[in-house]
């Protein structure tokens, strides 16, 4: 438990940071893109089709992966804003700025996915219920965060505000997560729960399971990336950015 | 915690807290109208628009699916196993319309007491399963681990 705590205090300043953090990222990259193609070709060429919806139930394989992610990193961004907004932690600012596109990427493919699964099964593109909505208004969440970042030229004082969005938006995730319970949707209520009943065998969830890992090892490390370059931005007066620049023109 | 960020804490706790609380507030006055569809039970007590179009749900009844020759007009029942209403349909249905599935609706009432429906959007359940388990359930007596009547 020491040793955690004291990695909290270490990736909380950010030349530590910068410095550990490199050494993960090849680790997730490779561990995350080999996890999504096995997940891949687990789902679309090893798992059974489905009893109703024939072939068309496998682009689940991108679709629940994809709206799994679309929440979770908005769950971490609103954490890390409300660390940015009480601790004025400038780690947790770049995590917070670094997540906000690759949400938005994922809640983007997650709204295509489905409005290409819902022609088929449902007989339409998109209808405004209550699960696609709030989804929508995720996507508007994230790019609300990177537009109050983008509109001040302090980027400490845009994180505070960008921060202060993600913040408030976070009462969407459990909108988004009930809503097929709370009202009456043409969205069916969700299959996999954490400690409920699962409404799908395994040959079939494995491919979700693997794709749900590979994706969040691949927003590690995509995360981190940003984060690092977000730091070196904002920092670039301080002495450890000098110092990082002259290592990286000595290995080159 | 120093009281500077003790406050800052309190604040960003409140901000969060209201949030949340406006929204739940807004979202129990708009209750009825976030409700994406109507209920057979709905209907029968009246409760729906005259004049515009709203949404049915229901399942569609077993034995009640009748296509009109060669056209593309159809008729059949939405059910929620305790009131029943008839629809009248023209058009192209979606792949997984079939009798005792989950419908949605999309038309108005006529005053024959019949549903016109503009679209149909055909619902499907959050079970997934191989061809061959549905297969195996379906031989298997009623009852005994057939998966329960899905919702609508």
């Amino acid at each position: 438990m020491n040793r955690l705590v004291k990695l909290y205090h270490q990736l909380g300043s950010p030349p530590t940071f910068y410095r550990i953090t490199g050494k993960w990222l090849p680790w997730l990259f490779w561990a995350g893109v080999l996890l999504m193609l096995w997940g891949l070709y687990d789902g679309l060429f090893v798992a059974p089709i489905d009893y109703q919806q024939r072939e068309s139930f496998k682009i689940s394989y991108i679709h629940v992966p994809a709206a799994w992610m679309s929440m979770f990193i908005y769950l971490v961004m609103g954490i890390s804003g409300f660390m940015a907004l009480v601790w004025r932690m400038k780690v947790a600012e770049a995590i917070l700025i670094a997540s906000a596109p690759i949400g938005a990427i994922f809640t983007l493919l997650a709204l295509v996915t489905g409005s290409l699964w819902g022609k088929p099964m449902w007989g339409t593109w998109w209808d405004w219920d209550a699960r696609m909505t709030s989804e929508l208004i995720l996507l508007f969440l994230y790019i609300g965060v990177m537009a109050t970042y983008n509109a001040y030229d302090d980027p400490r004082k845009g994180a505070r505000v960008a921060a202060l969005v993600a913040v408030i938006g976070l009462v969407n995730l459990p909108i988004i997560h009930f809503s097929v319970q709370w009202w009456s949707t043409i969205h069916q209520a969700s299959t996999v729960s954490l400690f409920g009943q699962q409404h799908i065998p395994w040959s079939m969830l494995r491919g979700w399971l693997i794709m749900a890992i590979g994706t969040k090892l691949y927003y590690g490390y995509s995360v981190l990336k940003r984060a690092r370059l977000l730091l070196l931005e904002t920092e670039k007066h301080t002495v450890w950015v000098q110092k990082v620049i002259e290592q990286e023109c000595q290995n080159a | 915690m120093t009281p500077k960020r003790k406050k800052r804490l309190m604040i960003t706790l409140l901000i969060l807290l209201g949030v949340a609380a406006a929204t739940a507030l807004m979202m129990s006055a708009f209750r009825e109208n976030i409700l994406y569809y109507k209920s057979p039970s709905d209907i029968a007590e009246g409760n729906f628009p005259q004049q515009r179009n709203f949404r049915i749900g229901g399942m569609v009844k077993e034995g009640t699916f009748h296509k009109a020759g060669d056209s593309l007009k159809v008729d059949f029942v939405i059910t929620d196993y305790a009131k029943e209403v008839p629809v009248h349909y023209e058009g192209i249905l979606p792949d997984l319309f079939r009798e005792g599935q989950g419908v949605i609706a999309i038309g108005r009432m006529g005053t024959d007491g019949t549903f016109k429906a503009e679209e149909i959007l055909a619902k499907h359940d959050e079970n997934y399963m191989p061809p061959e388990v549905a297969a195996s359930l379906k031989q298997k007596p009623a009852g005994e681990t057939a998966p329960a009547p899905q919702k609508p």
